[in-house]
């Protein structure tokens, strides 16, 4: 069974029409980029999956359940976690303290005035290995707010990771980053869908970064599906190369 | 008891650090515990030390919600003021008992705060600032109006603090400003270890996420509307319990402890001392509770002093004075 499915959705903002008929099925373990021009809708049909807002029209189904009506907390519970273009992490906190909240809340303990020393250990194992797989061990103790601007999309990807989701969405997860840390992120991007299986829906503008992961692509243009494929396909498009590199094909 | 953890002040956990903060929270409680012997000698008296600790409580209540959430009330004066008629009331028309009645007042503020709270945890921003002034309002009007029960403009009189009668000895508490020191210092620290305690759990962390990122903390799956209600009540219900002990400090409560006013001059503290900061609020209670005392009695337009400390704070030290006496120790 396919984990995710978005039937026929549409956003329309008064007039404007920000995504209009958009599918896609995403099976277990696939990790599928979303890519289009800029205004394309890529991060309104991320808002509409994640449930930041909801969609003027269509469904949205995951793991069977339909929740296309569903706050983002209870999707979270259902195991649907995402970063955002621009990164959102605790600035103020240090990154060790960013993972613990995601680690605690993941642990059902919200709202709990205290924890166990059992369960203290459990958090606190769990947090050093998050910190150590998103390499940002060496600044767990450091406010997140001073680190670089890939430590900061790690310690997003690791809170983001620490709710045990099945699906991950990442919004532009190397936007604004040099060589080195794109690279670094892609790595680590690679290794969680690669190593642990995790399915990935990832909107992204850099191409080497999209046909060095994806399985399969999704063109966005104008709020609408312009082609849907592997990178391969993809790459020969013609429509696609018109819209996505603005050259008449 | 304990200081605050330290990603609640944003601070990173060295252990210089650590020991700094253990350090200044045992001044903090070496100070309180001997205020009212040391009050005198530089021209206040145990009254005024009361009041400290009264209206430290009540802005240290509010900066849960304001320093701790991220959320800014500026209505906290109507649990406060609730808090303070629900003990007036209840020693002239119920019960002759100081607990009791600060049991009721408490309870009655932190019933209206679970129902408002809940009415506007939706809200953010200047509009639920702004709507909590117009709930606070409405408890003003009901007591400024309602004469025949809460004495309307002239307050309620005709009662006073009773004696706490433990098991095994009498507080005077009506007759020794002394003992009513310490009894609003007995229920200071707890209060104020609850809040530590809360600030330091799995919850309290979630405040701050709150604080620090709302987005990122609704995503994380944290149900944000239901955390701010949750803060919303607790931080009443320590704005009420300031409120009852106010009004047993002075035997008489009148409309004015639940204006809009209040709620500012709690906001004023909060900043004033340093909304990040723990004690902060505290810090800037004692500076508005010691110049309202000393400057009303040389001039009437007190205000206008403290509005002017509190712009130069503001401008000049904007994590308050706590904050800037933090961050010299930490050079």
């Amino acid at each position: 069974m396919s984990l995710l499915q978005v039937r026929n959705i549409s956003k329309h903002f008064g007039r404007l029409v920000a995504v209009d008929d958009v599918s896609l099925v995403v099976q277990p373990g696939e990790l599928r980029a979303v890519i289009g021009p800029n205004g394309a809708g890529k991060t309104t049909f991320f808002n509409l999956v994640s449930g930041f807002f909801p969609p003027t029209s269509g469904a949205i189904v995951f793991d069977g359940q339909d929740i296309t009506r569903l706050s983002e907390h209870r999707r979270v519970e259902m195991g649907m976690a995402r970063t955002f273009q621009i990164t959102e992490i605790f600035p103020e906190l240090t990154a060790r303290e960013n993972i613990r909240v995601a680690v605690e809340v993941a642990a059902g303990a919200r709202l709990k005035p205290w924890l166990t020393h059992a369960a203290k250990r459990r958090v606190a194992a769990r947090v050093d290995e998050l910190l150590e797989m998103g390499g940002i061990a060496a600044m767990g103790d450091r406010l997140v707010g001073e680190l670089s601007h890939g430590d900061q999309r790690a310690t997003e990807i690791m809170m983001s990771l620490a709710l045990n989701p099945r699906l991950l969405l990442l919004d532009e997860p190397t936007a604004g980053m040099g060589d080195q840390e794109t690279y670094h992120v892609t790595k680590l991007i690679r290794r969680l869908h690669r190593d642990q299986k995790l399915s990935i829906v990832l909107i992204e503008h850099d191409m080497r970064v999209i046909f060095h992961l994806a399985d399969r692509i999704m063109v966005l243009a104008e709020g609408s599906v312009l082609a849907e494929g592997t990178p391969d396909e993809i790459g020969k498009n013609e429509h696609v190369q018109a819209a996505y590199l603005g050259k008449a094909a | 008891m304990s200081a605050v953890p330290h990603a609640a002040a944003g601070v990173p956990a060295n252990p210089a650090t650590v020991l700094r903060e253990h350090a200044f929270t045992l001044l903090v409680w070496l100070l309180l515990l001997t205020m009212p012997y040391w009050m005198g000698v530089i021209g206040g008296y145990t009254e005024l030390a009361s009041r400290v600790v009264i209206m430290g409580l009540a802005a240290m209540a509010l900066n849960f919600l304001l320093g701790f959430t991220g959320v800014l009330s500026f209505g906290h004066a109507a649990y406060f003021g609730l808090g303070a008629y629900g003990v007036a009331m209840t020693i002239k028309y119920l019960v002759p008992s100081t607990p009791l009645a600060l049991l009721v007042g408490v309870a009655v503020a932190t019933l209206a705060a679970v129902v408002i709270g809940g009415l506007i945890r939706k809200m953010r921003g200047v509009y639920f600032a702004m709507v909590t002034i117009a709930f606070g309002q409405v408890f003003f009007f009901i007591t400024f109006r309602w004469n025949n029960v809460t004495g309307g403009d002239d307050g309620l009189t005709g009662w006073r603090r009773i004696p706490l009668h433990l098991g095994f000895a009498d507080v005077p508490l009506e007759t020794s400003d002394k003992a009513f020191y310490y009894f609003a210092l007995a229920i200071f620290a707890a209060c104020v270890a609850v809040m530590a305690f809360i600030l330091r759990s799995p919850f309290g962390r979630s405040l701050i996420a709150i604080r620090e990122n709302e987005r990122r903390a609704r995503f994380l799956g944290i149900p944000v509307e239901q955390h701010i209600w949750i803060s919303f009540v607790i931080s009443a219900f320590f704005a009420s319990a300031a409120g009852g002990l106010y009004a047993l400090l002075n035997n008489f409560v009148d409309p004015r402890a639940l204006r809009w006013d209040m709620s500012g001059n709690f906001v004023i503290m909060a900043v004033l001392g340093g909304m990040r900061s723990f004690w902060g609020p505290l810090i800037g209670a004692a500076i508005f509770v010691a110049l309202q005392d000393y400057v009303s009695s040389q001039t009437e337009n007190w205000m206008s002093f403290i509005g002017t400390f509190f712009i130069l704070v503001v401008l000049f030290f904007p994590r308050g004075v706590l904050g800037l006496i933090k961050r010299r120790s930490a050079k």
